[in-house]
């Protein structure tokens, strides 16, 4: 069992929850995972890492509400115990002195660029972070990307902060100013992830894109989260989950996410009957 | 085939005292050998195949008292017991086995259990007609061989259930720490048989549950679960700890582990790593990994979906690729959730499959379609990404090839299309990469099998060890065993130096 240090709502839908565990606190690097159950009958939730605490043995991650297990996941007080918790699994992201490097995050991505974008930083480059959300009051954790970015931008699709365009529009803007940019890295949604491969693409920005497919066991042995990367058929679990965003066949993770949309809708109903009868 | 043991001249010598002990003979001589000959081979009672074709319980019902003490009686207690030499554990077989017909059960599985410390698994996945059974004298005499496995799962059951578990009495501590990485048959062995000699032994796992592929493979109706936990229990009595969600290699380095006092490790990670087809359309929804498919059935329940939140798609029409016993528990999974048309696509004939007589029996009596000489060339799939049918070529058998095997050889022009909506790969894993990946030092061979010293189960690092699917590639659970034992004799006198 792994005890909830803290859970708590960030905004609607997006939540955080803090886990005691010294031994994954102690190992966690940027862009590397863990996986946990709600409880006995959950399924196995990857989710990427967005903060630890080597002191005091606490790992963070930020998740979205989707699912059935997202959604007891969401309900859990901060003291309760979760039955699985297990990690950093994963390779880390590759962190380096590259020059000007430009973190994209959305939705849950906005935790998880966080740690990458802090090491991005402290590695000695110049920063920049774009992140994008659906509405103004969708963002979080801004003053702690602030912190760690040398330019910090918002898209928010209500104009609220500094412009309403989709990402790739915003990211073909900076690099259309003539901003030289040398490693872009990227963390939320698919279609997110995609876009800013797709706007980098023509100048052939090395674009690093964090791919959440499904998962089960998060260790290579069940081969779920097989990816087509190039011409060669990769696991995400093990051999990534970062990924050259230009070599990612997309079409085919678009189509595998969906794999079980009917049976998500099943179990939720199910379970919604169940526990608010 | 069978690969016959050497024994030790110690366990020569425990046979012989056994053999000449007062009541064996007094047994021996108790019904002349012809009456036993006589003795047809009792039964395994089985479920019904409509009934058990629907859910997961148990197919194999075990031998009641009566009818396992009567098949006893059919072991001639020969002087000279070839049993033992083909079982990869050197079970000493006719002591168990008397022990049964004179109705001593406390006695005989104690000494089944002084070799075997997980015998109500074996006695159920072992393929017994390939080793101890294969060689019984009865079996040369008679044609059929004395039904060894099925009283070895009577007898490990009668404890479970019926009897008081006996736990051994354990030497003082020698207080040394050994890891053993994986909690898989061969892991779990090793940690038995170390705790036993008085260390202090923690299983590191990776996933929430202690048991290996004995959890997220073999399916409930095969093995239950409530039997792997009792076994997992019993070592824990042992003072074997057990540590889930632990992934050696990430949150913890084998250095790290030593820095932690560790001073002996056993590497038993088994074959975690899923071979596919390697042909178009692959990655299409609807096809699975054995080791997904199973994983979720198995160890995430997801035949109780949507009480369990983890789903897995239920084919109608449903093709499962291989021939070993993997692919036989997939194919009857798959049924067993509902496939109106269950398949085992194979690209040799019936003869080479590698899976159990009993398992494709089983299989067969549940309705599940063979179609031997078969091999998939590619799927199709439909404007949702899903697979929808499969293109195979007929194969012919040509020459032997490097596994003894006639080779499967394609007839050109023979493409057919079958209509499917579930595909499941069973053709083999490979080695798990993760430990020697963290590891440079370890020494790792072609196919990523960790390298041993085959005597003593050393790895190229000092005082870390090896066994089971790991250094085999994909092999048997029992041989895996076997390699526990012969390692974990070695780290004792490792720890001991």
């Amino acid at each position: 069992m792994a005890k909830i240090i803290r859970r708590e709502k960030l905004v609607p839908n997006i939540h955080l929850i803090e886990i005691e565990s010294p031994e994954v606190a102690v190992k966690c690097r940027p862009g590397q995972f863990v996986i946990l159950m709600p409880d006995e009958k959950g399924e196995r939730i990857p989710l990427t890492v967005a903060d630890w605490d080597r002191e005091k043995g606490t790992v963070t991650a930020v998740f979205m509400v989707v699912g059935t297990s997202t959604h007891k996941l969401s309900l859990l007080e901060s003291g309760s115990e979760i039955p699985v918790f297990v990690g950093p699994l994963g390779k880390a992201s590759t962190i380096e002195k590259f020059g000007t490097v430009l973190c994209a995050g959305g939705c849950f991505g906005i935790g998880a660029i966080y740690p990458i974008a802090r090491a991005m930083k402290e590695a000695g480059n110049k920063v920049i972070t774009l992140l994008d959300v659906k509405a103004n009051y969708l963002l979080y954790w801004e003053d702690r990307l602030r912190a760690v970015s040398d330019e910090f931008f918002v898209s928010s699709r209500d104009n609220y902060y500094d412009c309403k365009d989709y990402i790739p529009k915003v990211l073909k803007q900076v690099l259309k100013d003539g901003r030289k940019i040398d490693r872009v890295v990227s963390i939320g949604c698919t279609y997110l992830l995609y876009t800013c491969a797709e706007a980098t693409r023509p100048l052939g920005i090395k674009t690093i894109v964090s791919l959440n497919p499904v998962m089960v066991d998060g260790t290579g042995m069940c081969g779920a989260c097989r990816v087509t990367i190039g011409d060669k058929t990769k696991f995400a679990c093990v051999d990534g989950p970062d990924f050259d965003g230009h070599l990612v066949k997309w079409e085919e993770l678009f189509s595998r996410r969906k794999s079980y949309f009917h049976d998500e809708i099943r179990s939720l109903c199910y379970w919604e009957n169940k526990v608010f009868p | 085939m069978t690969e016959k043991n050497k024994l030790s001249p110690e366990v020569k010598e425990k046979l012989k005292a056994e053999y000449n002990k007062e009541w064996r003979k007094e047994l021996r001589s108790a019904i002349p050998v012809k009456e036993r000959m006589k003795i047809s081979r009792q039964k395994m009672p089985e479920r019904n195949p409509e009934e058990r074709n629907t859910d997961f319980y148990e197919v194999n019902q075990g031998l009641d008292e009566k009818t396992a003490r009567l098949e006893a009686q059919r072991c001639l207690d020969c002087a000279n017991p070839q049993c033992v030499l083909g079982c990869p554990v050197g079970i000493d077989i006719p002591s168990f086995v008397k022990n049964i017909e004179r109705g001593d059960f406390g006695a005989s599985i104690r000494s089944l259990k002084s070799a075997n410390s997980l015998p109500a698994i074996c006695g159920r996945v072992c393929p017994q007609e390939t080793q101890c059974e294969a060689v019984c004298t009865v079996k040369k005499a008679t044609g059929v061989s004395v039904a060894i496995g099925n009283l070895e799962r009577f007898i490990a059951d009668y404890e479970q259930t019926k009897g008081k578990v006996h736990i051994p009495k354990i030497p003082p501590s020698t207080g040394k720490k050994v890891a053993v990485i994986g909690a898989g048959p061969a892991g779990l062995t090793v940690a038995g048989e170390l705790a036993k000699k008085g260390h202090q032994v923690t299983v590191f796992e990776a996933l929430h549950v202690a048991g290996g592929v004995l959890v997220y493979g073999i399916p409930e109706f095969r093995l239950p679960k409530r039997i792997l936990k009792a076994e997992v229990e019993y070592l824990q009595k042992l003072g074997v700890e057990v540590r889930l969600n632990f992934v050696v290699g990430l949150t913890a380095t084998l250095e790290d582990l030593k820095k932690d006092g560790y001073e002996c490790f056993f590497i038993g990670t088994g074959a975690g790593l899923p071979n596919f087809l390697r042909i178009p359309g692959e990655n299409l929804i609807g096809i699975y990994s054995a080791n997904e498919y199973l994983t979720r059935v198995n160890l995430m329940r997801a035949f109780d979906f949507p009480e369990y939140d983890t789903p897995v798609f239920l084919g109608k029409r449903a093709v499962v690729f291989g021939g070993g016993n993997v692919a036989m528990d997939s194919v009857r999974t798959a049924k067993r959730l509902g496939a109106d048309m269950a398949a085992i696509l194979y690209r040799r004939s019936r003869t080479e499959m590698p899976a159990r007589v009993e398992e494709v029996h089983h299989a067969e009596e549940e309705g599940i379609e063979f179609h031997f000489l078969t091999n998939p060339i590619r799927f199709i799939g439909d404007d949702q990404g899903k697979v929808k049918a499969v293109e195979c070529l007929k194969m012919e058998l040509g020459e032997p090839d490097s596994s003894g095997r006639r080779r499967p050889i394609p007839i050109e022009g023979s493409e057919f299309i079958v209509d499917i909506d579930l595909a499941v790969v069973a053709i083999g894993n490979s080695p798990n990469p993760l430990i020697p990946q963290t590891n440079p030092d370890l020494k790792v061979g072609k196919w990523g099998n960790v390298e041993v010293d085959w005597n003593t189960m050393a790895t190229s690092m000092k005082g870390v060890y090896a066994g089971g699917d790991i250094i085999r590639g994909g092999a048997t659970v029992i041989l895996a065993m076997g390699d526990a034992r012969v390692a974990a004799a070695e780290m004792d006198r490792y720890l001991r130096k």
